[in-house]
């Protein structure tokens, strides 16, 4: 390596939003051209300088994604005993296994209700409250940092407290709708149980998504609303047609990370309020690989179905980068 | 706060620098499920053996609930961090057996060290659970109860039946539901612990098979029997007394007794172990009485299994570690130590010596009924199919038999279509514990 590649050349404005090794490969000296007079990027000259830059991030990855996700997928090609005294290769055993049980499939769709609606329940009244608490001329910092408490409360303990005031049998909201010729159950009725593994999921949730709803409406331009105002739009209309849009960064992010946490955050919750049941109604993808590993001590079924999500995560990520971004606008 | 991180790590490593500055002591790590009071019962325990002894120190540690207690357990062993003494509970016995390589047999510990211990002490039904075929005892016996009958006297006269009244059989437990929700009870009957109530002690109290190859005992290749006519009976029984809101269904675990003891319910099905909350907490007149049977079914009542947890050793320690293990052991099994457990937890007395000083102190006739589940243990002989269970995965199959349980109860499935259902998943995990294990 020669002293050459240890220097960039920035080819455009400092003030580059992009990047990237670019034309990094092209190692031979000369003059360095920038793909495109739009887009502005920052080339390197060789290698060595942008393997530091990124070797960090590498390393990271390196440790704790590939290498985990690599030996659990190795640890899906045995039956392993609980104490590591000895295992069996069973090639694809496990995942046959797996797919042979009809509630390992059914799983796949209570997970996809659950994550659908968590994500709703948590997202859409994170906008209403972020909306009103923006109109709020006073006592507004009162309200949001009311509205931020709930997200200091840890899943595990969310679940407990909304376990105690759907208790079937004291708790208060269940003796509530007892006046209202409700019957509530959740220990039986897997509705139910969807319903309150849902509900105590998204409440926490919602403070998070309206701080940074609530950030994200603070920093539309003022003149971009009263255009619209001048032009005779009420403020729903205004609301819908201006501020909706320019929120879609705020939103795809807020959707990308809700449904990460839906998937594999939300574990202590169902883990208090329903342990899975009633009939595995609210057994999620993500708590039947800890009840199968981690009680059952079946490590082979516990890897193949990290492995099984691995794959559904990769795929909804594709999904959501491809499909969805194209439609944000930065 | 960094400070206060820094007070804390000096603290712990004063902490444990310190008996190692007085005279060496050798430890003896001894994890445990037990919180609140049953945790300050088994401090005690430990405590008295430490005063009373120079050369060992036992170092109780909680690791939370069975299930977690378990999981620390076998994940320490991987790290090769595994303490001396394991408490495992019932569903965990065939996990730990076919762990060869990872515990070391109490019979084998006991003889190599010399210390006093007669495995026959223990009474039968609890013996049998934690021994081979041979009658080689492999963890020792710890907590042991058995399931019993708990009545709200004062909610039966308030429905105008005599506290009294027969409730041996289920035949008899059913006309009392019928004049409870009768008279407008909401709870007549509830239930903790359902597979293992009603189904595991159901097989054992009628003389039914639960599993083949007596009951997974003698050999891993055993396949789930819990579908037979005596538990599709019983089964149905239940289904349609949930369906007509006589049996309230409150949850997997114990969850029905926080209406039993709040008064809420008039009879529970749980452990005899309940009696220490039982006792304390409700503001009613309570009784126990036997588990009820079906009154037909030749053989029954035979007798209860147990449920509970056991102390296992495990591998990997020095010889002279393990005679500190064997001491603590030793202690544990002494008549006194036992006498005192059972009363004050309502625990069986595990040994027949505990259970006959008990009853020469007196504490049955203070306290009726407490005697109730060692007769229920010790009357017959246990047979082939009373005698336990021992089946692998069993957490995953008691987990499968609450799902398929719950459909009943919901009115979802027949009692016979769930307990096929529940047999022919539970037999797909007990093949796969036998290939990992074989």
């Amino acid at each position: 390596m020669n002293a050459e590649t240890n220097c960039c050349v920035v080819s455009s404005a400092p003030t580059a939003k992009r990047f990237g090794p670019g034309q990094g490969r092209n190692s031979s000296p000369g003059p360095i051209r920038t793909k495109s007079t739009l887009e502005k990027r920052v080339t390197f000259k060789g290698w060595l300088l942008p393997l530091c830059l990124v070797a960090p991030q590498l390393l990271i990855s390196a440790a704790f994604f590939f290498y985990p996700a690599a030996q659990a997928i190795w640890q899906s090609l045995f039956i392993p005993d609980p104490f590591g005294l000895s295992s069996q290769f069973v090639g694809l055993g496990n995942f046959e296994f797996l797919f042979s049980d009809r509630y390992y499939r059914a799983s796949f769709l209570t997970t996809a209700v659950f994550s659908t609606l968590v994500t709703i329940a948590s997202m859409v009244p994170a906008l209403f409250l972020a909306v009103v608490a923006d109109r709020l001329l006073k006592g507004g910092t009162t309200y949001r940092t009311l509205l931020i408490w709930p997200y200091a409360v840890a899943p595990a303990v969310a679940g407990v407290l909304w376990l105690f005031m759907f208790n079937t049998r004291i708790g208060v909201v269940t003796w509530y709708l007892g006046l209202l010729g409700y019957d509530w159950n959740h220990a039986l009725n897997g509705g139910e149980a969807m319903g309150l593994v849902i509900l105590a999921s998204a409440w926490g949730r919602i403070s998070y998504n309206f701080l940074f709803f609530l950030a994200a409406l603070q920093s539309v331009p003022r003149s971009v609303i009263e255009a619209a105002a001048i032009d005779g739009a009420r403020f729903w209309k205004r609301f819908f047609t201006v501020v909706l849009p320019l929120l879609s960064p705020t939103t795809f992010f807020l959707l990308v990370v809700n449904v990460v946490y839906s998937f594999f955050e939300t574990f202590g919750v169902i883990h208090t309020i329903t342990s899975g049941g009633p009939q595995q109604s609210t057994t999620i993808l993500v708590y039947k690989v800890y009840a199968d590993g981690f009680v059952g001590q079946d490590l082979g079924s516990s890897a193949a179905q990290s492995v099984v999500l691995l794959l559904v995560v990769g795929v909804l990520t594709v999904v959501q980068f491809k499909y969805i971004e194209k439609k944000v606008h930065y | 706060m960094k400070n206060a991180i820094i007070g804390a790590f000096a603290a712990g490593g004063a902490a444990a620098l310190l008996p190692q500055a007085g005279f060496a002591q050798t430890e003896i790590q001894f994890w445990h499920a037990f919180t609140g009071r049953l945790g300050d019962l088994v401090a005690e325990q430990v405590e008295n053996f430490n005063a009373n002894n120079t050369e060992y120190k036992i170092v109780a540690s909680h690791k939370g609930n069975y299930s977690e207690t378990l999981n620390a357990g076998i994940a320490a062993f991987r790290a090769g961090e595994q303490p001396h003494i394991l408490m495992v509970f019932e569903v965990g016995t065939a996990t730990m057996m076919a762990a060869e390589g990872a515990i070391r047999p109490v019979y084998r510990l006991m003889a190599d060290s010399g210390v006093d211990f007669d495995a026959d002490a223990y009474i039968g039904t609890v013996k049998g659970y934690y021994t081979t075929t041979e009658g080689e005892m492999l963890s020792l016996p710890f907590n042991s109860s058995t399931p019993v009958l708990w009545v709200n006297r004062d909610a039966l006269q308030a429905a105008g039946i005599d506290p009294d009244t027969d409730l041996s059989t289920w035949q008899a437990v059913g006309e009392v539901l019928d004049q409870l929700k009768a008279a407008g009870h909401d709870c007549p009957i509830t239930t903790a612990w359902q597979s293992w109530v009603h189904l595991e002690n159901l097989s054992a109290y009628h003389n039914v098979p639960f599993a083949t190859k007596e009951n997974g005992f003698a050999g891993l290749d055993t396949e789930l029997a819990f579908n037979g006519p005596v538990q599709v009976q019983h089964i149905g029984a239940m289904g349609t007394w949930a369906q007509e809101g006589k049996f309230i269904y409150a949850g997997r675990r114990n969850e029905g007794g926080a209406n039993f003891r709040a008064g809420s319910c008039a009879l529970f099905t749980e452990s005899s172990a309940g009696y220490a909350g039982i006792s304390t907490e409700a503001e009613f007149d309570f009784g126990v009485r036997p588990l009820p049977y079906w009154d037909g079914v030749e053989g029954a009542p035979q007798n209860t299994i147990i449920g509970g947890a056991s102390l296992w050793v495990l591998e990997g320690h020095s010889d002279s570690e393990y005679e500190g293990v064997a001491e603590y052991l030793s202690y544990l099994s002494s008549t006194a130590v036992q006498a005192k457990w059972h009363q004050d937890t309502g625990y069986l007395p595990i040994t027949a010596a505990a259970g006959d000083e008990t009853r020469s102190m007196g504490f049955y006739d203070e306290n009726p009924g407490t005697d109730t589940a060692v007769i229920q243990m010790t009357t017959n002989a246990p047979t082939a199919n009373s005698k336990g269970l021992r089946l692998g995965s069993f957490d995953q199959i008691r987990a499968i038999i609450d799902e398929e349980l719950e459909a009943v109860w919901s009115g979802d499935k027949t009692a016979q279509e769930a307990l096929d259902s529940a047999v022919e998943r539970g037999n797909e995990l007990l093949r796969r514990f036998e290939r990992a294990n074989s």
